[in-house]
């Protein structure tokens, strides 16, 4: 699979789809297959563009670098960063938007990329936890997560730190009652929370210092 | 002969790395993104593995059609492994995998696979035994002492009913592996609490020797026991990937992981116990019964009543159910949880009834354990920690609010003795050290404890120290299960690194020309005993070793370790809640926990919270929150997702406070492992607090909104 940064720069990708054209979209392909209405009049009624089945070539904006693929249709972003773009980093755990353990930061939002259809993520900037390093310096969040043991397996880590570098952009001088309400989007099973909870309140505290400086 | 070299830790107060606490070594790595799990490895040319699993509880499998599946386009193995005529014993178990280019074809090809089953009768609940029928056995009964006596002659007699139902592991990494057959030769990623062993299971399935299948495992997503064999998906991964010639991955999807890849065992339990007005135990009663699946429940019921083993009337029943469900895997602390959470309930509901202050009584009972001294020490300090003596109040008399707040405690043992392990370090000239075993790290931080102990012995930083664990080119160390692995490993690595040491010394020696045994390793310098400016970088050493490197080996073994000291087994534990409980609602809220913990010699005092940490919250889980669901009419698991098979998140579980019991008493007894001992008391305590907090037993566990009401309106009713 081809999974190189696009060296000609990013193109505007083809239909760039909000998510409500999209769903729109994928339910009339799904009719489409069964009840016979052809892909114009699906096109006339929604104003989207039916795509698939099969794969499709799609440019994804990730971490400030544009990455062309093919996926199919249905292919989660997630399974699109973990499969075909190897972005490893977030995990698939639930993989059904009640875990977190996929969180990355799409147009500056939080998200659970395994409910996020890869299609749907084109023209969006898409941030992973592989871009948050600078010049292979940890981030504050990464950074604070290891000083404050906030892992142990480590599977959850990458989701919790993208929810945290997110939740910390929103919200950047937090309590700590703040802290439980805005993570409370991810789960971990070994039991890591009482090290997140300082690690997101350190964070906050170098993630200030390093703008004043 | 030579003396052997002096193995023992160096004194509590004379180390310079180990007992300090310490980042993982590997925090970076996980925080980043960085580190590669087996789930994220993509080999060249990889297939990506789906596994179709039945529907049906119990069934038998009339043909199986697989022709579709292996003519969709892209499909490149498939493997039936429930042929016609195989009788399925629990829903979500094997019956055909495929291998494909991409994940979604291998899913459009399971859904073309065509099997008829003979759908036949099924059992999936045990809560009622009067409704198992021939599925229960009974194991026979343990009497001891004269427990009808006892329970005539006592002046307070309890009797109550407790059920913990079947958690399930729900590791965040699912099972599985990427594997790669190449010939006779398998490079193999698994997610593993096993690197060493697992590689046994391949070779054996392939037919070929076992020398030739290379285990690498760097990071694992969560095990908590249920991670040891290559199991069937390994194997068919395996055969995939020899039949296509091409690597294959294959993780369980969440719902085939929450269903069949291990589970800890159910406990319902109907217990009678006596006292003395004093609060003296006097007798002990249990029927329990417990199922695990198809095979059963085998609850080590010899544990009752849990750590007062010794109360002198016992009897002593229990009965093992077998549901079509999927099999039990040990489970941090295999039985101890359950029967710690019988026991406690039913010694703070008979306190109650005595009207006594439960802390009071256990604390009058500790003869009854094994360890009275430690136990009593570990109640103090909690008791202090929590503030008991302010915050405790006799149950239900917690005042006229809606909210009622209670305390609850409860303690446990663990053996956690070091297992067999052995440990290679090598010293190169350039002065980098090696320390090389075939252990894993599923995130309790021992790949941190070996450089933290390797350092120790050279006198350098950790980060002089390159640690080489999760592969089985290393040498055998075994894998983790029972706490074992902090022992094992913590000893062979002092041994081999004191054995590499002192072949340095041997090469110093003669250049100072000073006797071995008179040279000490200090802060990066190999030096004279008692004449620190004698001596030499320990870079300086190094190069005298010329082109050679010294390589030496250490060994732990399980039969000699208790004469040396540097492991041994026997911990204790006590913990407490502070709940408050909303009676309107039947909310239960976690205030505080306290946790105090014995393990020995602490190594990384660090990881060694955070496990504790991880333990109470998963006791929280566990309290509040987790339960398979099984339902009867479709024999399936209802809640095999994260939404509903429920585990308390990041607000749920209240304030923590940890107390490692270090002290020089439980120091001199050697490393013990903490992974079981930790996972124990904290369910029990919880439950205690709730039925301090709202002046009523709620007798199953989790404490659902909808069961603490329940037990409410019996006590109004």
């Amino acid at each position: 699979m081809s999974f190189k940064p696009d060296p000609e720069k990013q193109k505007k990708p083809k239909s760039s789809f909000s998510r409500r054209g999209f769903l729109q979209g994928v339910s009339l392909t799904g009719g489409a297959l069964t009840t016979g209405i052809l892909e114009t009049e699906a096109e006339a009624q929604t104003g989207a563009k039916i795509q698939g089945p099969g794969e499709v070539p799609i440019t994804l904006q990730i971490n400030g670098k544009p990455y062309r693929t093919a996926v199919e249709p249905r292919s989660t972003l997630l399974d699109t960063l973990r499969n075909r773009l190897e972005l490893t980093a977030a995990k698939r755990v639930c993989d059904r938007g009640t875990c977190g353990a996929c969180t990355v930061i799409i147009d500056g939002k939080v998200m659970y990329s395994c409910s996020v259809l890869a299609i749907d993520a084109q023209g969006r900037q898409i941030q992973t936890l592989e871009g948050l390093s600078q010049n292979g310096r940890p981030h504050a969040v990464s950074q604070a997560f290891t000083n404050n043991d906030a892992q142990q397996c480590g599977y959850c880590t990458p989701g919790f730190v993208m929810a945290a570098k997110g939740f910390l952009d929103r919200n950047p001088n937090p309590t700590f009652e703040e802290v439980k309400r805005g993570l409370g989007g991810n789960l971990c099973r070994c039991g890591t929370y009482m090290g997140v909870r300082k690690a997101v309140l350190e964070a906050a505290k170098t993630m200030k210092g390093a703008k004043n400086a | 002969m030579p003396d052997l070299p002096d193995y023992h830790w160096p004194p509590m107060g004379k180390r310079r790395v180990m007992g300090k606490p310490m980042n993982r070594l590997d925090g970076i790595a996980k925080s980043t993104g960085a580190a590669k799990y087996s789930s994220d490895r993509k080999p060249e040319g990889m297939l990506y593995g789906a596994l179709l699993t039945s529907p049906h509880a119990h069934a038998k499998v009339t043909s199986i059609d697989t022709s579709a599946a292996e003519k969709l386009s892209g499909v490149e193995a498939v493997r039936v492994v429930a042929k016609a005529g195989t009788e399925i014993q629990w829903a979500g178990a094997e019956v055909a995998f495929v291998a494909a280019r991409t994940e979604e074809i291998a899913e459009d090809a399971l859904r073309l696979i065509k099997v008829d089953y003979e759908v036949l009768p099924h059992l999936v609940n045990e809560e009622d035994l009067s409704k198992v029928g021939s599925r229960g056995r009974a194991v026979g009964e343990q009497v001891t002492g004269d427990p009808d006596k006892a329970f005539k002659e006592a002046d307070a007699v309890s009797e109550g009913h407790y059920g913990i139902p079947v958690l399930t592991h729900c590791c965040l990494e699912s099972h599985g592996q990427t594997i790669a057959v190449k010939g006779d030769h398998v490079e193999y990623y698994p997610s593993t609490q096993n690197v060493y062993g697992i590689a046994t299971d391949i070779g054996r399935a392939l037919n070929i020797p076992v020398s030739n299948v290379h285990v690498n495992m760097d990071y694992m997503g969560g095990g908590f026991g249920s991670k040891f064999p290559a199991d069937v998906w390994g194997v068919e991964a395996a055969k995939m990937s020899q039949s296509s010639g091409k690597p294959v991955r294959l993780f369980l999807d969440r719902a085939t992981e929450l269903t069949m890849a291990g589970n800890r065992p159910s406990v319902f339990a109907n217990v009678k116990v006596a006292a003395k007005r004093d609060g003296t135990i006097t007798s002990w009663q249990s029927q329990t019964w417990s199922t695990g699946g198809i095979g059963g429940g085998n609850l080590n019921a010899g544990l009752f009543p849990y750590v007062f083993t010794k109360v002198p009337n016992r009897r002593i029943n229990h009965t093992s159910v077998s549901i079509n469900a999927g099999g039990a895997r040990a489970w941090r602390a295999p039985n101890h949880p359950q029967v710690c959470f019988v026991t406690c309930s039913a010694l703070e509901d008979l306190a109650a009834k005595l009207n006594m202050d439960p802390l009071e009584m256990f604390l009058k009972n500790l003869d009854y354990t094994s360890r009275a001294d430690l136990y009593k020490f570990q109640f103090a300090k909690a008791a202090e920690l929590m503030e008991w003596k302010k915050n405790w109040h006799p149950r239900g008399d917690s005042g006229s609010g809606s909210v009622k707040r209670g305390l609850g405690l409860a303690l446990g043992t663990w053996g956690g003795a070091g297992h067999a392990s052995t440990c290679k370090t090598t010293i190169h000239p350039d002065a980098s050290v090696e320390v090389e075993l075939a252990t894993q790290d599923l995130g309790t931080g021992s790949r941190t404890m070996v450089a933290m102990i390797a350092a120790e012995t050279f006198g350098l930083p950790v980060s002089a120290i390159k640690v080489k664990i999760g592969d089985n080119s290393y040498p055998n160390s075994g894998g983790s299960g029972g706490s074992t692995t902090s022992g094992g490993i913590s000893s062979s690595t002092r041994k081999s690194t004191v054995n590499a040491l002192q072949k340095l010394f041997e090469v110093v020696a003669q250049s100072l020309n000073v006797p071995a045994d008179q040279l000490e390793a200090v802060d990066g310098r190999i030096r004279v005993k008692g004449n620190p400016d004698k001596g030499m970088s320990f870079q300086q050493a190094a190069q005298k070793l010329g082109v050679n490197s010294i390589s030496e080996m250490g060994e732990n073994n399980p039969r000699n370790a208790p004469k040396e000291g540097l492991n041994t087994g026997g911990t204790g534990g006590v913990q407490m809640a502070d709940v408050s409980v909303d009676i309107d609602t039947g909310i239960v809220k976690m205030n505080r926990m306290v946790a105090v913990q014995d393990c020995g010699l602490v190594v990384n005092p660090k990881t060694a919270e955070s496990q504790v940490f991880g333990a109470c919250i998963m006791s929280v889980c566990g309290a509040l929150y987790e339960e398979r669901i099984m339902d009867q009419q479709i024999g399936r698991v209802l809640n095999p997702d994260m939404e509903f098979y429920k585990l308390a998140g990041i607000g749920d579980v209240g304030e923590i406070i940890v107390h490692m019991d270090i002290r020089e008493e439980n120091d001199s007894r050697g490393v013990i492992g903490l992974g079981e001992p930790c996972a124990i008391g904290g369910l029990a305590a919880i439950a205690n607090a709730v039925a301090n907090a709202i002046g009523v037993r709620v007798p199953r566990v989790p404490l659902t909104p909808a069961r603490v009401l329940a037990a409410l309106e019996r006590r109004t009713a």
